[in-house]
């Protein structure tokens, strides 16, 4: 089970939660588990290309990636951030 | 008894609607709506009373479309919004960075939506607004990057800025684009040609291309579907279908004012009458009202002359700019005109030009005002 960290930007999908957990072996996968319950958050952070969204950022533990491809374990804590993108 | 308007106003932070009285008189606010993302269009359904459509994005979060059954009390999210083919290589791959434009289908197609994008894409959805698939006729069309070269493009972004439907003929379409300029389908979207001649891009080597100019607005005359009205980035123009040949009617505005703007605004009944709303388009492109002084000008002859309408505006210090989808008709006798600033202003006339009042004030910039029974 991956532990999960919502940012404020998407906590109307998630009735309010910031903290999840969610099943998965990759960043997508995890997504992709998260969007079954929440539908239409993974679209907002990850575009049609499986890119990260420009101003999302993802980090595994203290790990930033943009890869939806990297692999998870068990008890990784996944963390999407809103970041700053102007006024 | 004379039908109540409603204004839907899109702006960078929100959404809000302006409810009118029978006289168009006093105005009721609701709103914000999702306050906080940037609202690019908000448009009403012609058919299924209620229905409304907003086109989202976030400084942050993907592109998104809601839908709103009970004229906008209550929202739900598209469950597939616009988005392009995945491509074989992803790093080159197109994404939607928002809706620019939101179109309800043809009266013969109840449930057809059509939507363009940044960067330019045209999108389809046969069942309201739920979901969204890529019109290959345009999107994969292989003259595609000739026409939506990814260099080039307005400052937030390459635009399919219009999409436009003959009243006459569901499969009969004109989209307008920031990067080729406007194009003709005749069978409903699976082929697409240039339709620009006579239509000059200053900023090209060849000032009179086929293709590649910034056509900021087209609109069909209501009552004579064969006339398209165009604010282009270089001009006011006219088309009379079937000719080929657009004419720059800006050419008879006065000098100092020139004819450069974002949009333009048939009036409902009148084939012959069009409002625009110019801008500075001198030098570095200011982009606001020519001198300070803001005003509309009103063609009444197909655009052979045009007449100053500025009674209410301020008559100095007024640096207002309109953007594409901000200036907008009613279908009431006589017309209403609204128009929203990216200053925060939402402007009203009930009398087909000829005075203004301020209606609303200290709202975020003004994307989008579009007029709608009540």
């Amino acid at each position: 089970m991956i532990q999960v960290l919502i940012p404020s930007q998407l906590i109307a999908y998630t009735d309010g939660a910031t903290r999840l957990q969610a099943e998965g072996a990759t960043v997508g996968a995890a997504l992709d588990d998260l969007d079954r319950r929440f539908p239409g958050l993974k679209f907002r952070v990850i575009d049609e290309q499986d890119r990260v969204r420009r101003h999302m950022r993802i980090f595994i533990g203290q790990d930033e990636t943009r890869d939806v491809g990297r692999p998870l374990n068990a008890g990784d804590e996944l963390m999407i951030f809103g970041a700053l993108s102007g006024g | 008894m004379a039908q109540p308007v409603q204004l839907l106003v899109g702006s960078r932070k929100g959404a809000w609607i302006y409810r009118s009285d029978a006289a168009r008189q006093a105005w009721q606010v609701e709103g914000p709506l999702f306050l906080g993302p940037l609202i690019h269009h908000f448009v009403p359904a012609p058919r299924g009373p209620g229905v409304l459509l907003i086109a989202a994005s976030t400084g942050h979060l993907g592109p998104t479309i809601y839908r709103s059954e009970d004229g906008g009390k209550s929202w739900k999210e598209a469950a597939r919004p616009p988005a392009f083919p995945k491509a074989e290589d992803p790093a080159t791959g197109r994404s939607v960075d928002h809706t620019f434009w939101l179109q309800p289908g043809h009266a013969s197609e109840p449930g057809v939506w059509w939507a363009g994008t940044s960067p330019p894409g045209l999108f389809e959805s046969r069942d309201g607004g739920r979901s969204w698939a890529s019109v290959p006729g345009f999107n994969d069309n292989s003259m595609y990057l000739k026409w939506c070269p990814p260099e080039a493009g307005t400052p937030d972004g390459a635009l399919l800025n219009q999409i436009v439907i003959d009243p006459r003929d569901a499969a009969h379409m004109y989209i307008a684009t920031s990067t080729g300029g406007v194009f003709e389908s005749t069978d409903r979207a699976q082929s697409w040609r240039p339709l620009n001649q006579n239509v000059e891009a200053s900023f090209l080597p060849d000032p009179y291309p086929e293709f590649g100019q910034d056509a900021h607005y087209i609109a069909l005359s209501p009552t004579n579907p064969d006339r398209i009205w165009q604010q282009n980035h270089c001009g006011i123009y006219r088309l009379d279908r079937p000719g080929e040949r657009w004419e720059r009617i800006g050419k008879a505005m006065p000098e100092e004012i020139g004819d450069i703007g974002f949009t333009i605004v048939p009036h409902p009944t009148s084939a012959e009458t069009a409002w625009v709303f110019p801008m500075d388009g001198t030098e570095i492109w200011p982009r606001v009202s020519p001198g300070g002084r803001p005003a509309v000008y009103r063609t009444r002859n197909g655009g052979m002359s045009w007449e100053r309408q500025d009674q209410g505006f301020p008559a100095e210090q007024g640096w207002f700019t309109v953007k594409r989808q901000a200036f907008c008709a009613d279908a009431r006798e006589p017309a209403g005109l609204y128009l929203g600033t990216t200053g925060g202003e939402l402007w009203a006339s009930g009398d087909e030009g000829a005075s203004w009042r301020q209606i609303a004030a200290h709202l975020p910039e003004i994307y989008s005002v579009v007029a709608a029974p009540l």
